[in-house]
């Protein structure tokens, strides 16, 4: 099938307001009579489930969580970016688009993009009407702070609890439709696969979590809004449960994975300090705002960073670039931040840290200011490692955080799957191959809140008088399917935990195809990856039964999808002879150690099919074509 | 150091549940409180015994998964943490801990420390929401919100919805979440029209489902995100204001 992206015809600034001038409309007595599910209920899912409810459409919605409200979004913690222009420091739509453009290093669609900046504006209207708390000055408009990667401030954020407060607008927007009769809630149930007819999707099989029945549900589209599969690394700054399951599933069925290799290593995280370490904790990347990076100058520097003279400390982004600074985009300061660990001079235990300084700021600004900035960020970190950041630097490390690769999307979001959409993180659409602070619940909720109501309805509009129900075959021969793999998962009777197994899948992760890869190093990760799965299914240990709660079922079921993910994205990484935001293949760097793109040969999407279990992916490839932004290479200095 | 732990389990609702002692060894004062049990759980797969359920997820005390009783108080001793941000530097040595599920009767056993909120949600049903479709917004800055309003409003709105207000209350009262959600939108200008009527609407499901509040106020002390008591108060305030506007209106026909 040939990748049809589906970008409207027009100049940039006019592509959007065109396609909604052709959409196709639903009846609005018509409405009532489609029915929509939406798996996952971060910000884009619920945003989608909740403004889809509203025109009309019966909504169902499933997530593995106790409550919609507890969706990894809300974890989010900096901000939200748009092009508001409230503070007049030049700021506008195209300098948004521009500017994300520029730092996804040109690995994105530009079409998308500037949609994304377009309505980054309507979000902050429909955020504040919902009652989200942001940051006010005292004459009570609204506040803004800046971010890395940009020079201007245009990030809107609550404390450092952004993603709560807009996922709880979101959330609020959601009960108010469930308590309408509009959308039917499934808490406790797990997607575990996509079910297609005549090629179509048509509906999902889930488990209850908690009496473990399989069942299906039938509707006239799925939106998949599951989230970003940064676990695969084991130690990851998301959340536990979060996970690549709905995505792969739908990609086992014929949804197209796109750069699935682009993930993003978050520079300010909280070091890991040891073996029995869970997950990684970041903090929040407007730290670097009034935080100083630096590390010792000679390696092996043991003394106490308060013994360190000034002339003796390298403050190394400041150094390299000077005009961005500490504001560098994410994926260049992870990798210095790991140059100079491997170099020695890291710091703390293990020597895999480098400091975050507030001295200077506290100095400047005294510290209530810095409290009031970053006063829950200094508690959490103070909690986590009994020391108390206003008198001693943070130690701060990279860990994955964020996977700008996806299920690949047309412009109306809708993968190569008719009638499967997919929004937020899942899909791989605006972020390119690096992505901004602040963007990502921007891109959520713009999905979410404004694109998938009215392209979804786009396609509705075509299947009316074609309902389906889930007593179609389809549906008994995919449920039959899930209940085998369950079946054995749950009787492989092994020795080992699935996080034993997790943890060193992660390890390999991490290690070949984590801040930097090389050919090498993929070849074997993907060689290792294959004997630990193969030892997996072997092996592995789920004790109890699936008619029951069963958390090491849950994710035993994950881990074997983290599992097929990882080789794709060793396949992906490898095939990617270039370097291009958070991918770093060593051997295409320049003199100075910068990342070399290539877009004489890699200027497009690698979008992967599947053909079967042990069969290479075919590799499809959407070309990029950038008509307003100009090609050029990166410069931060 | 060396722990003994002894947690609630109960493989089902129905079930009989008990305390079965375990061994923690060797834990690190850096790992988190669900990380000692995670070590736990590893040795219990180990051994072929079910790893002890608990609900968590972020392990950053913003999602509101976790949370267990610890020694009879809701998070543990550390006082504004969840659960997840407990650390085991809060104990010693050859400590005796106690570890039970939330104890109230809103929120039924589901498995070992599960228990079931949904209740909660029923509350923000309720009401706990402004009327705004998708797209019918004004323009964000045409509505001024002093600052100290703004940051009031943001006080209440931390709430994570964890439960453990319910869970420390000797009445079973959801007071603190309510009253933490109802203040969020009463007090911002945004959330004016419907302040009246959500506050009653909300108030009215949680005392259907939950039990009555005698301000014994230890749901305060345990709030991992400190939500101040006094909401309670504009809660009850404003749920009597409004109980007089009602006659009033009915008064008026």
């Amino acid at each position: 099938m040939a990748l049809d992206s589906r970008i409207p015809p027009g100049p940039i600034d006019k592509k959007w307001a065109n396609a909604k001038a052709h959409y196709k409309l639903v009846n609005p007595a018509n409405k009532r009579k489609y029915d929509v599910i939406v798996v996952g209920a971060g910000l884009a899912g619920a945003a989608a489930a909740a403004s889809m409810a509203e025109l009309g459409y019966n909504v169902q919605c499933f997530v593995y969580h106790d409550s919609p409200r507890r969706a990894h979004s809300i974890a989010a913690q900096g901000g939200i970016n748009a092009a508001k222009n409230y503070q007049n420091d030049g700021d506008s739509i195209y300098r948004l688009f521009y500017d994300t453009v520029k730092g996804g290093d040109y690995r994105s669609r530009e079409a998308n993009v500037y949609r994304l900046a377009e309505l980054s504006v309507d979000i902050i209207d429909q955020a504040v009407a919902q009652g989200v708390p942001f940051a006010r000055e005292y004459g009570g408009v609204l506040e803004n702070r800046s971010f890395g990667g940009v020079q201007v401030s245009r990030t809107f954020y609550a404390r450092g609890q952004t993603g709560q407060q807009l996922l709880l607008g979101a959330f609020q927007a959601l009960e108010r439709q469930i308590s309408l009769g509009r959308v039917k809630m499934y808490p406790r149930h797990e997607m575990l696969d996509v079910v297609l007819v005549e090629g179509q999707a048509k509906g999902i099989v889930t488990r209850d979590l908690v009496i473990g029945a399989i069942s299906s549900y039938a509707a006239d589209a799925v939106v998949l809004a599951t989230g970003g599969y940064a676990n695969v690394f084991y130690l990851s700054t998301n959340a536990k449960a979060s996970n690549t399951t709905a995505i792969w599933r739908a990609y086992r069925r014929g949804a197209y994975f796109a750069n699935p290799c682009f993930t993003q290593i978050h520079p300010t995280c909280i070091p890991q300090s040891g073996d029995y370490q869970s997950k990684l904790t970041l903090m929040s990347e407007s730290l670097r705002n009034d935080g100083r990076i630096w590390v010792p100058k000679k390696a092996g520097d043991k003394r106490r960073p308060d013994e360190i003279p000034e002339s003796e400390r390298d403050y190394y982004l400041e150094r390299k670039y000077p005009s961005f600074g500490n504001l560098a985009p994410r994926d260049i300061a992870s990798r210095c931040a790991k140059e100079v660990c491997d170099e020695g001079r890291g710091v703390g235990p293990g020597g895999r840290g480098v400091y975050l300084d507030f001295a200077d700021a506290i100095q400047r600004l005294g510290r209530k200011v810095i409290e009031e900035r970053y006063g829950n960020l200094f508690e959490m970190y103070q909690d986590i490692t009994a020391e108390d950041p206003y008198a001693v630097p943070m130690r701060i490390y990279p860990a994955p955080h964020y996977t700008m690769g996806g299920l690949w999307v047309d412009y109306n979001l809708m993968s190569s799957i008719p009638g499967l959409y997919v929004g937020g993180e899942a899909n791989f659409s605006d972020h390119g191959a690096n992505r901004l602070g602040a963007s990502a619940l921007m891109q959520g909720l713009a999905d979410g809140y404004f694109v998938l109501p009215v392209t979804v309805g786009d396609y509705l509009a075509g299947q009316l008088g074609k309902k389906i129900t889930a007593d179609r075959p389809e549906f008994k021969q995919t449920r039959a399917e899930v209940e085998q793999r369950i079946s054995k998962l749950v009787s492989a009777k092994g020795k080992r935990s699935v996080d034993s197994f997790h943890r060193e899948l992660g390890n390999i992760m991490w290690e070949f195809c984590g801040m930097a890869r090389s050919a090498d190093g993929l070849k074997k990760a993907i060689g290792d990856i294959r004997a630990l799965r193969e030892q997996y299914w072997r092996d592995v240990r789920v004790l109890g039964t699936n008619e029951e709660p069963n958390q090491a079922l849950e994710r035993a079921g994950r881990v074997a999808d983290f599992f097929e993910l990882a080789e794709l994205m060793c396949i992906d990484a490898l095939d990617r002879e270039e370097s291009a935001g958070g991918h770093f293949r060593v051997e295409h760097q320049t003199a100075e150690g910068e990342a070399q793109r290539d877009d004489e040969n890699f200027l497009y999407v690698s979008a992967w099919q599947f053909t079967g279990d042990d069969r290479k992916p075919v590799l499809h490839k959407e070309p990029l074509v950038y008509e307003e932004a100009k090609l050029a290479t990166r410069s931060y200095k | 150091m060396d722990l003994t732990l002894q947690v609630w389990r109960q493989p089902s609702p129905t079930a009989e549940g008990k305390f079965v002692t375990y061994e923690a060894k060797d834990i690190s004062p850096d790992a988190s409180f669900l990380e000692m049990l995670d070590v736990v759980n590893e040795q219990l797969t180990e051994q072929g015994e079910q790893p002890i359920h608990f609900e968590h997820d972020c392990r950053e005390g913003i999602c509101g998964s976790c949370g267990m009783m610890i020694n009879g108080v809701a998070h543990g001793p550390a006082g504004g943490t969840a659960t997840c941000q407990l650390h085991m530097r809060h104990f010693k040595h050859g400590d005796h801990i106690r570890v039970e599920p939330w104890r109230a009767r809103a929120f039924p056993i589901i498995k070992d420390l599960i228990v079931d909120r949904s209740p909660l949600d029923l509350i923000i049903q309720a009401g706990g929401f402004i009327s705004v479709n998708t797209g019918s917004a004004i323009e964000a800055n045409a509505l001024l919100v002093p600052k100290a309003v703004q940051d009031r409003s943001m006080d209440a709105a931390a709430c994570i919805q964890c439960g453990a207000c319910v869970a420390q209350c000797p009445n079973g009262a959801a007071q603190l979440f309510t009253s933490a959600k109802v203040s969020h939108l009463g007090l911002l200008p945004q959330g004016q029209p419907e302040r009246y009527e959500r506050v009653v609407r909300m108030v009215e499901i949680m005392e259907e489902h939950f039990g009555s509040c005698t301000m014994y106020g230890e749901c305060e002390a345990v709030c991992p995100k400190e939500i101040s008591i006094d909401f309670i108060a504009m809660m009850n305030r404003d749920y009597l204001a409004a109980k007089f506007k009602n006659r009033k209106s009915e008064a008026n026909g």
